[in-house]
């Protein structure tokens, strides 16, 4: 179930898998149950992977993946089959980039564990160390649809820690866990100075001393690779981190919204040959060739967060203009300081559809192409066989507001039953 | 007002050459822009004097599904407006145009009133200081902006009539101000009061629960913020005795006070109070001060409306309510729920709900409606919550917040049904006056963002002073 047991991961990755492979054999999950055999019927059901089946069915077998698409009228439910149903059924839904199990709802030091403020660089924290799979919001965004989740620290530091990506279910992080240690999340932008009291107190020193730590993972890491297994020198949990990212073991999450952030961001990409994805990016409209010349991916703000601060110039058409411009593009439940703690990514493609999207379009951002931008397309984000039986179920277009999401099927198993 | 009614506005204008909708970006939206105010602002410019005509002949609204809020969805319907009032609104089929109307098709289309938003923070005024909890006699109308681009965002949004109101870290942080959104450079063309020196223009603001605690000037326990509040009234009621008692003799009248002067208008219920509270004690809390001293209240946010639904309806008060996006953000609002405005409707009470912009954007207004109506909120009930309830919080019932004869014309064109989140607002109109157009690429930009990008000079425009 996990991308642990099937990446390549190296050198020092490989001892740390070692020790969450014990964590995940003590806490994870038991093996899908026989109960995991559903059929879901619906009205209209939109696979995302072809036109939408009128009338059609989706059956998930006992190991929790798909095993048939299709009209009613073509694929018999076999008995036993715990058949949901529901006017219209749509792939669980992707999130690009969330803090929902780190910060939670209460807005006290108690429940929010997304940002570290004792220094600016810290890619050394990890996600899975403080995802609380209790949390109320995880619970909120499982019942409005979310059944993939891109977590962990938030944006504000030049390196807040890691991300990872969850399935928002069970009682512990290793029954959620998808990929535990998917990119460091990365800002550049004047919040850091309002964030560490000065300390960078300008968007140039935040990037000089991101390139002066990626410069010493250089040499810790050729110190490594050139030393004998017994001479090697000591171990250093952010330069090894660090070297990861040069690696491309782990992916760089930059938060940068104007254009000099965005321009310092390409720039560190280049210089350091970091796999990038752009997160937040409100002025990426302003710089169409720069963002498809580099061929990296935007993860957008969600559109409805407020306008102000970097994302003055934020717009409800970036996500059709740079779609159309040919950048992978998604949208984000993403990050919020007050309320709402979390927005909900369903609600967030609202804006989209009165500016420009069809609800297919809509729908395929928050599904597909949210997979493909975080490499699990091969898993989740459409209803095709083999992948995993990640569903929603709605009592009409999901993109309206007075649409109530009625039951969530995550691997196979309903998660909520009830409509929100 | 009647100044912003007799400037010249160049009402036809944007029905113009430009349609900017299908522009590829806010970029070349913004590009547009300069093209657009060449040909059609200038001074002089002969489409100017012919609006000023415009503004003096009825314009009717043709074949809109119309909304009046406070009567029957009207399939395909006429709008008729004409100095700045509604003087006709029914069946197209039933009402003769007038000769000399300027007519609009809106077939297509769905009009409905103006939007009330009853709790706003646009405009970027402020309301009391760090020198104490109570700043009844200051007032926000001192402090707002009439420029301020989120007054823009929010005609965007399908907003004409607003309550600007102070924060809520004080247990009375201020006068509030009831305004239109009609473009003006004074705060006064925008006041729904026509002297601010001699009138009130606006409710109180007052706050319980955590925000208005603190140190050293602020209380640190809800019984100590009653009891603070409490002796501020009892203050107000005995000045209020003074001059009453002092009667056509001025040597007896106290020592004019400002503060006391505001809390007795809400003594004699000439000034509402508008009351931030969350929780479900400190709701109970704010109905019983309202009972102790008589005056009258809108309960504001409401989080834990859905608990005390029974009491809110017995005690007879309004509920401006905000629904957000996901419980919590501070302990107070932990139990916040998207049910409240069902509850409250099932319990038989008065229900608004506002946009508190910063809080959420004035542009996403309608929506509001929409998830409460997915929460269970019957639709007609949520219509009225955007419009006629929030003026009644307001004691503007008469005025605006639906479509009657006689009301004021404020009114918006949807591109379709306002719960939907496929409608776009792509009118608004104030008094017969057109404030937001989304063809106007000006307008655009503030309706999906960017307008940041447009020099300054362009956005605020040489001929915007009253609409266009």
């Amino acid at each position: 179930m996990n991308r642990f047991m099937r990446s390549t991961l190296t050198g020092r990755a490989r001892s740390m898998a070692a020790v969450l492979f014990l964590f995940l054999a003590l806490f994870g999950p038991a093996p899908a149950a026989v109960e995991a055999q559903v059929a879901v019927r619906g009205e209209m059901v939109h696979t995302v992977a072809g036109p939408p089946i009128p009338d059609g069915v989706v059956l998930i077998g006992a190991d929790g993946r798909i095993e048939a698409v299709g009209p009613a009228s073509e694929i018999q439910i076999p008995a036993g089959y715990r058949v949901l149903t529901g006017r219209v059924v749509t792939p669980g839904l992707v999130d690009g980039r969330s803090v929902v199990g780190l910060a939670g709802p209460l807005g006290v030091p108690h429940d929010q564990d997304q940002i570290e403020t004792s220094n600016p660089i810290q890619p050394e924290l990890r996600a899975f160390d403080g995802y609380n799979a209790r949390d109320l919001l995880v619970e909120w965004v499982r019942v409005h649809g979310v059944t993939t989740l891109h977590t962990g620290h938030a944006p504000g530091a030049l390196m807040s820690g890691q991300t990872m990506i969850v399935k928002p279910v069970g009682t512990t992080v290793g029954e959620a866990i998808v990929d535990s240690a998917t990119m460091v999340a990365m800002t550049l932008g004047p919040e850091v100075a309002q964030l560490f009291s000065g300390r960078p107190g300008t968007r140039s020193r935040g990037v000089a001393m991101v390139r002066q730590e990626l410069i010493r993972a250089q040499e810790y890491a050729a110190r490594h690779a050139a030393a004998s297994e017994d001479s090697r020198p000591p171990r250093d949990l952010k330069l090894e981190t660090l070297a990861r990212l040069l690696d491309g073991d782990l992916r760089a999450l930059v938060t940068a919204h104007r254009v000099p952030e965005i321009l310092a961001a390409l720039r560190l990409r280049e210089e350091f040959g970091l796999d990038m994805v752009l997160d937040g990016a409100a002025e990426s409209y302003l710089l169409l060739d720069d963002i498809r010349e580099a061929g990296i991916p935007v993860i957008l703000h969600p559109p409805m967060a407020r306008h102000s601060g970097a994302m003055e110039n934020a717009t409800f058409e970036t996500a059709r203009i740079l779609r159309d411009a040919g950048i992978p593009v998604t949208i984000q439940s993403g990050y919020e300081p007050y309320v709402p703690k979390t927005r909900v990514l369903l609600f967030e493609a609202g804006p989209l559809v009165a500016y420009g999207f069809t609800m297919e379009e809509a729908l395929a951002l928050v599904t597909i192409d949210a997979a493909r931008i975080l490499r699990l397309d091969d898993r989740v984000g459409s209803l095709e066989v083999g992948k995993d039986g990640d569903i929603a179920i709605f009592d009409g277009d999901p993109m309206e507001y007075t649409t109530r999401v009625c039951a969530v099927i995550i691997d196979g198993i309903p998660v909520s039953e009830e409509c929100y | 007002m009647e100044l912003a009614r007799a400037l010249p506005i160049p009402v036809s204008l944007s029905r113009g050459g430009l349609s900017t909708r299908a522009c590829a970006s806010p970029v070349a939206c913004a590009l547009a822009v300069s093209a657009f105010l060449a040909s059609s602002f200038l001074p002089g410019s002969p489409l100017a004097a012919g609006a000023l005509e415009a503004q003096e002949r009825p314009h009717a609204f043709v074949g809109a599904r119309i909304l009046p809020v406070t009567g029957a969805e009207i399939p395909s319907g006429t709008l008729i407006a004409q100095g700045g009032r509604i003087t006709a609104v029914g069946a197209s089929d039933e009402i003769a145009l007038p000769p000399d109307a300027v007519v609009h098709s809106v077939e297509g289309k769905v009009l409905m009133p103006g939007l009330v938003d009853s709790h706003s923070h646009i405009g970027g005024g402020d309301g009391g200081d760090a020198s104490g909890a109570i700043h009844g006699e200051v007032r926000i109308l001192d402090a707002l902006n009439p420029l301020d681009d989120r007054l823009r965002t929010a005609r965007a949004g399908g907003l004409t009539t607003v309550n600007i109101m102070p924060g809520s870290g004080h247990l009375m942080s201020g006068q509030t101000a009831y305004v239109k959104l009609r473009y003006g450079r004074r705060i006064e063309d925008m006041l729904i009061c026509t002297d601010p020196l001699g009138e009130i223009c606006g409710g109180m603001k007052m706050a319980n629960g955590t925000n208005p605690m603190g140190n050293p000037t602020f209380p640190q326990t809800r019984a100590r913020a009653a009891a603070v509040v409490r002796a501020r009234f009892q203050a107000a009621l005995e000045y209020r005795e003074k001059v009453a008692a002092a009667g056509d003799d001025a040597s007896r009248l106290p020592p004019r006070d400002l503060q006391l002067e505001a809390l007795a208008q809400i003594l004699d219920g000439t000034r509402m109070v508008h009351f931030h509270t969350h929780r479900h004690d400190d709701i109970l809390t704010a109905i019983r001060l309202s009972e102790e001293f008589g005056f009258r209240v809108v309960l504001h946010h409401v989080s834990d409306g859905w608990l005390a639904a029974d009491a809110i309806a017995e005690a007879g008060v309004g509920s401006s309510i905000i629904l957000v996006d996901s419980p919590g953000g501070k302990l107070e609002a932990m139990n916040a729920d998207y049910r409240t405005g069902a509850a409250l409707e099932r319990a038989g009470a008065q229900v608004g709900f506002h946009t508190d912009d910063g809080i959420s954007d004035s542009r996403f207004f309608l929506r509001q409606a929409a998830v409460a109506v997915r929460a269970g909120m019957s639709r007609e009930a949520a219509l009225r919550a955007m419009t006629i309830e929030n003026a009644r919080m307001m004691d503007l019932g008469d005025r605006v917040g639906s479509l009657e004869v006689g009301k004021d014309a404020d009114f918006i064109v949807l591109s379709g049904d306002p719960l939907s989140a496929y409608t776009r607002v792509e009118e608004s109109w104030i008094e017969g006056i057109r404030v937001f157009d989304l063809d106007d690429p000006i307008d655009r930009a503030y309706a999906v963002g960017g307008y940041g990008l447009i020099p300054i000079s362009e956005r605020i425009g040489l001929n915007r002073e009253g609409g266009r």
